[in-house]
C-alpha cells in the first residue's frame, strides 16, 4: 500500500501494537534542556529508575543562559541549569554546558553534529523539536512526564497522527525566504490549522531550499498547531550530513543513504489534508498581531479588524492591535521599532547570520535601534567569526552575542521593556513572551537587518544602495 | 506508583464548582525544579482565608476531596495533581472532571471518582455535620461511603485496572521491556549515538 513519509517513519519504529491501545514507538534521539527536564529526572529518582539509553540522550543549556559573558545571576535560572548539570552527572547523560564548544540551542546543536538524520524519531521537551523534521525525521515536542517516560524506556505510547501535505509550488523571488513561506503558511491555515497533523512540506520551492531554510520551515510547524513538520530527504540533505561528527561513515554511510532514499511519500499515497501555496506570489511577510498567524505581506497595511468576517477572529485582532499599539490602515513599513533580534532556533544558523550581515555590510543600524545578533550555537558563532561576520555586525553598530535562546523568550536577561517594539527572527509573538508589555513582529533575517537600518519595518529593497 | 484498592481518610467538602488548575496551583509554582513539595501551593489563593475548609483543623488532614462539578479545568499543568497528592489527597470525588486533569490524575495515581451530584450533596452534608468524618473508598466495589451514605462512583475500566495494579505509564511500558530490547537489536547500525566521537568532538 502506498504510504506517506510520516507513515513510513512511524511504522519503522513501532515496538508494539495492540488493539485498543496506543502504539509503542521507539525513540532514536532524546534531546534535553534545563527547563523541562528537572521533574522528569526527579521522577526517575523517586521510583528508583535509570536512564535506559544515555547513549541516545543529549543535553544542552539554552533557555536560561545569558548571552553576555559571566555567570547566571538570576537565582531561578541558575537553579535550573545547576539541576541539569547534577542530573546529567548522576544519570550519565552527555551535556554541553555554557561555555562548551558544542553548546547552543538544542535544535541547532543536534543537526550541526549530524545527530539528526533521516528516518529517525527525535523528541525533546520543547515544542520547536519539529525543526529536526527538515531531515525527514519524525520529530516532536513532549511534556515533562513524557520526558521521564522516554528517559526510562526509550519509547513513547502514541496514537497515530493525521497527515497533511503543504505543497509550495513555483519558485521564491529574490528577497523572499523560508521564514516568509512558513509565516504565509500559518497565516493561510491558521494557528490551529495543523492540529493533530504531521505536515509534510513538498513542492519545487521546498526542494530548492538549503537545510537551514528547511529547518526554519519545519521549526514553525508547531505555530500552525501541527505536531510535527517533515521534508523528504534528498541530495541536499545527504550533502549536509556527510562528514558531520555523528554522521555514518564508510559502509554505514552507503547503507544509510540507500535507506534514506526510500524515505519519500509513495506515488498514490493519500494525505488526510492538502494545502497548496504559490511561491511566486509570496513577498516578505511580517506579523502585526500577537500570534504567528496574524501576519501580512510587508507591502500591506495594519488590517482593520472590522473587515474580518469571523467574530472570534475580529475580537482577537482587536485585542492584538490594542496590545501591539497599532492603528488599522497604518502602512506596515511605517511602523518604527526599538529593537531588532536576529537569532533563535528558527533563524540563528549560519545562513541566517550571513543573510543579515549581507544587508548590513557597509550600512549602519539606525541610532534609535538596538540590534542583537545571537548565534544559535557556539559552533555557529565560531563559523561566523571565521567569515568575519561579527565585524560586519559590530561595524554596523549591532551587538554580537554569545549563543542561547536569548530574546525568543523571557527566561534570560534579553527581554523587551513594557511597550518596547521589536522586529524578531524568532517564532512567537505572544503577549509578554519577550517581557511584560513587549511587542514583537516576526520577520526573516533579511527583513530584520533592513529594519535595523531604516528603523521601521523594511525589506532590503527599501534601502539605498551601498556606495562603493 | 502504589496500588490503590481501598482508601479510608478524612473527607473534605469543597463546595465550589469549576475549580480550575490555576486555583489548584498558581503558575508561580511552576518554576520549581522539584517533583515533590507542591503541597504549599495547593489552593494557594484560598489558603490565606482562615475560613477555607483546609484551614479548619478537623479537615486539615483530609485525603478525600469532595468537590463541585467541573473540577480541574484550564491549564494542563501536571503540577495540579502533584499538589493534591503531595498534600495527602488520594481521591477526588466530583460529578464531572476536566479531561486533561482526569488523564493526568490517572497517570499520577490520584483516583478521580465520578459520583452523581445528588450523592455529592449527601456526602457534603455528612462531612459538614460531622467535621473530620471519614470517607471509605472501595475501588473494587466502586463505592464511596461516609456515615450512612454509600455512593456508587464511575471510573473507566482501564484507569481502574491501572490503579488496582499500581501501574503508572512507565510501569505499563516496562511490562513490555523484552519487546523493547528485541526491537533494539533490529535498529540499523548506521543510526547514531550521542557518545563523543573519538578525535572529532570528544
Amino acid at each position: 500500500m502506498a504510504r506517506t513519509l510520516a507513515e513510513k517513519v512511524w511504522a519503522d519504529h513501532v515496538v508494539r501494537q495492540a488493539e485498543g491501545e496506543p502504539d509503542l514507538l521507539y525513540i532514536d534521539l532524546h534531546l534535553l534542556h534545563e527547563v523541562t527536564s528537572p521533574q522528569a529526572f526527579e521522577g526517575l529518582r523517586l521510583s528508583g529508575r535509570t536512564v535506559r539509553r544515555p547513549d541516545l540522550t543529549l543535553a544542552t543549556e539554552d533557555h536560561n543562559v545569558p548571552t553576555t559573558p559571566g555567570p547566571i545571576t538570576d537565582l531561578v535560572s541558575r537553579t535550573q541549569v545547576e539541576t541539569l548539570r547534577a542530573n546529567c552527572a548522576e544519570f550519565g547523560v552527555r551535556l554541553f554546558p555554557m561555555g562548551d564548544a558544542e553548546q547552543g540551542i538544542v535544535h541547532v546543536v543536534g543537526p550541526q553534529l549530524g545527530l539528526t538524520q533521516p528516518g529517525m524519531t527525535v523528541v525533546c521537551g520543547d515544542s520547536h523539536t519539529s525543526t529536526h523534521g527538515a531531515f525527514g525525521a519524525l520529530a516532536f515536542g513532549i511534556g515533562t512526564s513524557e520526558v521521564e517516560h522516554v528517559l526510562a524506556t526509550q519509547t513513547l505510547p502514541l496514537a497515530p497522527f493525521k497527515t497533511m501535505a503543504v505543497t509550495v509550488v513555483g519558485q521564491l523571488r529574490p528577497g523572499v525566504t523560508a521564514k516568509d513561506v512558513i509565516l504565509a503558511v500559518i497565516a493561510s491555515i491558521g494557528t490551529g490549522g495543523g492540529q493533530g497533523y504531521v505536515i509534510e512540506y513538498r513542492g519545487a520551492a521546498i526542494e530548492a531550499m538549503s537545510m537551514e531554510e528547511r529547518m526554519t520551515v519545519c521549526n514553525m510547524s508547531i505555530e500552525a498547531g501541527a505536531r510535527a513538520g517533515m521534508i523528504a530527504p534528498d541530495e541536499t540533505t545527504f550533502a549536509y550530513l556527510k562528514g558531520r561528527p555523528h554522521a555514518p561513515r564508510g559502509a554505514d554511510w552507503d547503507a544509510a543513504v540507500a535507506a534514506w532514499r526510500e524515505l519519500r511519500t509513495d506515488d498514490g499515497a493519500t494525505f488526510d489534508a492538502e494545502v497548496v501555496l504559490d511561491a511566486d506570489a509570496l513577498s516578505p511577510y511580517v506579523t502585526w498581531g500577537t500570534n504567528p498567524g496574524q501576519g501580512s505581506p510587508l507591502d500591506a497595511a495594519v488590517p482593520n479588524p472590522a473587515d474580518l468576517a469571523d467574530q472570534g477572529e475580529r475580537h482577537a485582532a482587536e485585542r492584538a492591535l490594542a496590545y501591539m499599539g497599532l492603528t488599522p490602515g497604518t502602512a506596515l513599513r511605517d511602523v518604527p521599532v526599538d529593537t531588532v533580534f536576529v537569532g533563535s532556533c528558527t533563524n540563528g544558523r549560519i545562513e541566517d547570520l550571513r543573510a543579515a550581515a549581507g544587508v548590513l555590510r557597509g550600512r549602519r543600524v539606525a541610532s534609535s535601534v538596538r540590534m542583537l545578533v545571537v548565534p544559535g550555537s557556539a559552533k555557529v558563532r565560531l563559523e561566523a567569526e571565521a567569515e568575519g561576520l561579527h565585524e560586519v555586525f559590530e561595524a554596523a553598530g549591532a551587538q554580537w552575542r554569545l549563543p542561547g535562546c536569548s530574546m525568543c523568550l523571557g527566561m534570560n536577561p534579553d527581554t523587551l521593556a513594557p511597550g518596547e517594539r521589536s522586529a524578531s527572527t524568532s517564532n512567537r509573538n505572544f503577549e509578554g513572551r519577550q517581557g511584560k508589555g513587549g511587542r514583537t513582529h516576526l520577520v526573516s533575517p533579511l527583513v530584520a537587518a533592513a529594519t535595523a537600518v531604516r528603523g521601521t519595518l523594511s525589506s532590503p529593497a527599501d534601502l539605498d544602495p551601498v556606495e562603493a | 506508583m502504589d496500588a490503590f484498592i481501598t482508601h479510608t481518610g478524612v473527607g473534605v467538602p469543597l463546595r465550589r464548582s469549576n475549580v480550575d488548575t490555576d486555583q489548584i496551583i498558581p503558575a508561580e509554582y511552576l518554576k520549581r525544579v522539584a517533583r515533590t513539595g507542591f503541597e504549599d501551593g495547593l489552593f494557594a489563593a484560598w489558603r490565606s482565608d482562615p475560613s477555607f475548609v483546609l484551614n479548619q483543623p478537623a479537615y486539615a488532614a483530609g485525603s478525600v476531596l469532595v468537590a463541585g462539578p467541573d473540577f480541574g479545568t484550564g491549564s494542563s499543568r501536571e503540577h495540579a495533581v502533584w499538589a493534591l497528592m503531595d498534600y495527602g489527597f488520594r481521591v477526588v470525588i466530583s460529578s464531572r472532571f476536566a479531561d486533561i486533569f482526569r488523564g493526568n490524575s490517572g497517570k499520577g495515581g490520584l483516583l478521580t471518582a465520578v459520583c452523581a451530584q445528588d450523592d455529592v450533596e449527601l456526602l457534603w452534608k455528612v462531612l459538614e455535620n460531622e467535621p473530620g468524618a471519614q470517607v471509605s473508598v472501595d475501588l473494587v466495589a466502586r463505592t464511596a461511603s461516609a456515615g450512612d451514605i454509600v455512593a456508587p462512583f464511575h471510573v473507566d475500566d482501564y484507569t481502574r485496572w491501572r490503579l488496582l495494579e499500581g501501574l503508572d505509564d512507565i510501569g505499563l511500558t516496562l511490562r513490555h521491556e523484552p519487546e523493547i530490547a528485541a526491537f533494539e537489536t533490529t535498529r540499523p547500525s548506521h543510526r547514531p549515538t550521542t557518545a563523543a566521537v573519538a578525535g572529532i568532538n570528544d
